[in-house]
């Protein structure tokens, strides 16, 4: 065991050197340092003097070997545009972009298990025919249409929820949230359900297909020869071994619930990461693309390596807990 | 002729005459299809031709509603572009460059899935690290990522020049991987085989073996994930024109008519996002549909992860 | 006089999308308490359905389509889903073919015998513990404490078995169907099962219906066999009686094709054909392409159960009076 977490650590190291050559190289061949130091208004020769001073003129490795270790220490670069630390700048709007991402998470637990579980034990009722034709067609639509026709109906119709940013906000320690007050919240509540909207029907049709598969199972059956409630069947029997694969499923896809918030706080301008990011390539901000490139690489092999490693602990756990 | 015979006679035939979703996603998509074949004969007026577009035009509603005009029967774009012409030449664009991604990002899969399946060992494992490490990272996000680098490297003007083969490039580079594992694992599958030993036994060479013995039975599984991956092209392009990292307005595609006319819909020219967002629902639907369908028929064991 | 269990005339269909298909066609049987039945046929005869439809269990498309089935004399088909879960896993449990799959893997022993108790019966959670302890001591489990903390996997095949014997037992049901108890475990195993199972009968005045596609098994336990071919029952009586002089042509087979009545060495027989599918039942007679009597008759006309040897056994078939002569089994005297 702990000759897989040591490998498996060494191999997330590998890919964060790798994240930081990419970063580096990005920033080597595309950024001007010079002209996000003092602009545009100085001779060549001056210019010459501070690329020489701020080692650009170093052999290649050595100017690596820097930017890893600047790396390191939290220190990402300048902001061309906010004049300000890079990963100061993604740290401030990181919260912005969590809560987004819990908003979402929220609904799609909400919602998936009590109608997945439904269109799993009411395969033909005309709700579930409903609910599944609609998960099909929502699988297609892109997150920025169904973005885009809920702010029509329930921000310009309707006019009962706010469509853009993020509303009121509490400082919480260095931590900016808009969960703790009505009108942060009421501007949460969109770009949440737009951005569930990918993942849910997802969900929907992966807990009703392992559901019906376990409903057809011979100890569902035998469940029912005991003369168990339905409910005690369904909630615990059936649900508990349809709980395990789904589990496994949702760890790895939330990093994709990450991917799509850049599509949501663009339509809802929505001041997060994604919506500096975007910011930061049409302002050709080179140092805050790469920090961003950086801090999200990170977070990925972070994420990654900590799932499998708790994967890697549970499986015998699950194994005992039977799961076959 | 004979093998026409056969496939008229088989099941996967039958069950698609049978099944009137997979008849009629088929159907459309193969509509579809032509129709951005055959855009620049059939639409009225070529959105690329700026001489016949007149700014005056602009916003103007669909020919039915008050205030259209016969000449644009959807209406047109903020540019004064007739948006049903637009329109098809903007599905052209994100079926070439859906197509064209699947294409790239096939054959790399399917090249790195072979040799790593084939080879097995540190070659393998070297490969599907590769891959593996790609995969824990969404697809969108590497997509996002790579384009903002080709804008920056490649400055504003030369990216919207070159937007086309760079989609593809940033499309195919994002979802290699799954060709890779899906391949890779019935390539293991395949080489189990005896008529791959016995191909062995009497002397082939491994590439000749590869390519003629082990590359067509994986060709199953290949075309499954490629009718889905077709849509998700599609969808990564709209994602991307919408973010302003794919094609330029200018360059009509769906997504970027999507991003054109967003900033037009809350004050009242709804169309210009409407329609071409309807169809791109439309094309990503039938063919989520038509590949389900495909997977449930072909029912490959697929790699799952 | 009424029986435990009574079924009369049971016909159990599959509605399919290009119609129905019968998968049991008018069947009639009857079981008292300490009474053990075999019901004897190869797989797709229609056994383990006759078990399902008894407990009103069938799994979809199937449903019952006619007749009649009265159980401590109420009619099963007619009751709500309420009174029907008050029967099930109370006065009629079921014992399932797999032990493997049986149990469900994420629950442990102790909580899926305590909830099938609490069911049934208005007790605390330590007396339902208490009940499963001693039934587990009366299917002959080691350290039964233990086993009820633990999970399925941690266990052998013959050993779930046996839990799942001691969870049938747990309501004290007048009534285990016991379908094809141990055709998954190996054979050593076996005999311990059908031992036990016969012994709980007797000390716990149950009904048995032992469903089964091995004779021999059958004969080792029950009293009376019912051998069903194609949804029917074609021969039934006296087990003793039957296995010694069977009178239906397709019992004869099965008889014959029993490893222990030839000697060692040579062939066994086998019989001829396959059982039909449920799309094709041939007109007449189900059995007779198979069929080594069979003659005009039997196609045009299927045969009904007739008394024979004394109203003692029952035999479905045209052709008694040639099934009659004791030269058609291979070998009389080595048999058991």
């Amino acid at each position: 065991m702990f000759a897989f977490i040591v490998r498996r650590v060494l191999q997330a190291i590998v890919v964060m050197g790798v994240i930081a050559f990419i970063g580096f190289s990005v920033q080597h061949s595309i950024g001007d340092p010079v002209r996000d130091m003092v602009g545009e208004r100085v001779s060549l020769a001056e210019r010459e003097a501070i690329r020489d001073q701020l080692g650009l003129n170093d052999p290649v490795p050595i100017q690596f070997g820097r930017f890893c270790w600047k790396a390191l220490h939290g220190d990402l670069g300048i902001s061309y545009f906010h004049k300000r630390p890079a990963l100061d700048v993604i740290l401030s709007k990181a919260p912005a972009t969590l809560e987004l991402v819990f908003g979402a998470t929220v609904i799609i637990l909400v919602f998936c298990f009590p109608v997945g579980i439904y269109t799993a034990i009411r395969p033909r009722a005309w709700l579930s025919r409903f609910v599944m034709a609609v998960s099909t067609v929502g699988v297609a639509v892109p997150v920025f249409l169904t973005a885009i026709v809920l702010i029509y109906i329930f921000g310009v119709e309707l006019r009962w929820l706010p469509t853009y940013g993020r509303g009121e906000t509490v400082a919480l320690g260095g931590w900016d949230t808009g969960l703790l007050t009505a009108d942060g919240l009421l501007h949460l509540i969109l770009p949440s359900v737009a951005l569930s909207s990918i993942m849910l029907p997802l969900y929907i049709r992966l807990i009703r297909s392992e559901m019906m598969e376990v409903l057809e199972t011979e100890y569902i059956k035998f469940a029912w020869a005991k003369g168990l409630s339905r409910w005690r069947i369904w909630l615990l029997h059936a649900f508990k071994n349809t709980l395990l694969p789904v589990i496994t499923v949702f760890g790895v896809e939330i990093g994709i619930l990450f991917a799509f918030t850049l599509l949501t706080e663009t339509v809802f301008q929505w001041q997060g990461m994604g919506f500096m990011f975007l910011e930061a390539v049409e302002r050709s901000d080179t140092a805050l693309l790469v920090a961003y490139l950086v801090v999200v690489g990170v977070m990925f092999v972070v994420i990654n390596t900590l799932v499998d490693i708790c994967y890697g602990l549970v499986n015998p756990m699950v194994r005992v807990a039977g799961n076959p | 002729m004979n093998a026409w015979r056969r496939l008229r006679k088989s099941y996967f035939l039958y069950s698609f005459r049978r099944d009137p979703v997979a008849l009629a996603s088929f159907a459309i998509f193969f509509f579809l299809v032509l129709v951005s074949l055959f855009a620049p004969v059939i639409a009225p007026h070529n959105p690329y031709d700026t001489s016949t577009i007149d700014v005056m035009d602009a916003e103007i509603p669909p020919a039915w509603m008050a205030g259209g005009d016969a000449r644009f029967w959807l209406g047109t774009d903020i540019q004064g572009r007739d948006l049903y012409s637009t329109m098809l030449y903007g599905l052209r664009t994100s079926v070439a460059i859906g197509i064209g991604a699947v294409l790239f990002q096939g054959i790399l899969g399917i090249v790195v899935g072979l040799t790593a399946g084939y080879a097995g060992g540190r070659v393998d494992s070297f490969l599907m690290r590769v891959a593996d490490i790609q995969f824990s990272i969404p697809y969108l996000i590497v997509a996002i990522i790579t384009s903002a680098i080709f804008q920056l490297a490649f400055g504003l003007g030369r990216f919207e020049q070159l937007a086309m083969p760079l989609l593809i490039v940033i499309i195919g580079i994002s979802e290699w991987p799954k060709y890779a594992r899906t391949v890779r694992a019935s390539v293991l599958g395949e080489k189990q085989k005896e008529y791959v030993e016995a191909a062995r036994v009497i002397g082939l060479n491994p590439a000749r073996i590869m390519y003629r013995h082990i590359l067509p039975n994986t060709l199953t599984p290949v075309l499954v994930i490629s009718t889905i991956q077709v849509a998700q092209a599609v969808m990564s392009e709209a994602a991307l024109s919408f973010l302003g990292l794919g094609m330029p307005v200018t360059k009509p595609s769906l997504g970027s008519l999507i991003k054109a006319g967003f900033q037009y819909v809350f004050s009242g020219s709804w169309w210009i996002t409407t329609f071409p967002g309807m169809l791109l629902v439309t094309f990503t639907l039938v063919v989520i549909l038509f590949g389900d369908w495909l997977r449930d028929v072909l029912n490959p064991k697929l790699y799952k992860g | 006089m009424t029986h435990l269990l009574e079924v009369e005339n049971l016909n159990v269909r599959f509605a399919l999308r290009f119609g129905d298909l019968t998968a049991i066609d008018g069947i009639s049987f009857h079981l008292d308490r300490k009474e053990k039945l075999g019901i004897v046929g190869e797989s797709g005869a229609g056994k383990s359905v006759t078990g399902f439809a008894i407990i009103n269990l069938l799994s979809k498309p199937g449903y019952i389509a006619g007749g009649r089935i009265r159980f401590e004399g109420r009619e099963i088909h007619r009751l709500s889903a309420e009174a029907l879960r008050q029967i099930r896993g109370n006065r009629i449990s079921m014992i399932f073919q797999d032990p493997m799959m049986t149990l469900n893997p994420v629950l442990t022993i102790g909580t899926q015998m305590v909830e099938t108790v609490r069911a049934h019966r208005r007790v605390s959670k330590a007396e339902a513990r208490t009940l499963a302890l001693e039934k587990l001591q009366k299917v002959y489990i080691p350290s039964p404490e233990k086993r009820l903390d633990q999970y399925p996997h941690e266990m052998s095949g013959g050993m779930r078995q046996r839990i799942v014997i001691a969870i049938a037992l747990l309501t004290d049901p007048a009534l285990i169907i016991a379908d094809e108890p141990t055709t998954a475990l190996d054979v050593t195993i076996q005999a311990g099962i059908m031992e036990l199972l016969g012994e709980l009968c007797a000390t716990e005045e149950m009904g048995l219906i032992l469903i089964t596609h091995d004779l021999a098994v059958v004969s080792q336990v029950t009293e009376r066999i019912a051998v069903m071919y194609a949804g029917q029952i074609i021969e039934t009586g006296s087990t003793a009686e039957i296995v010694a002089r069977p009178r239906h042509p397709y019992t004869i087979g099965l008889i014959n094709s029993l490893p222990g009545t030839r000697r060692a060495g040579s062939r066994l027989e086998q019989i001829p054909g396959m059982m039909p599918v449920l799309t094709a039942i041939p007109e007449g007679c189900a059995f007779h392409p198979r069929c080594f009597l069979a003659a005009p008759e039997c196609r045009a006309a299927r045969p009904d159960l007739t008394p024979v040897n004394g109203a003692r056994q029952w035999a479905a078939c045209h052709r008694l009076d040639q099934t009659a002569q004791p030269n058609l089994l291979k070998d009389s005297t080595s048999r058991p």
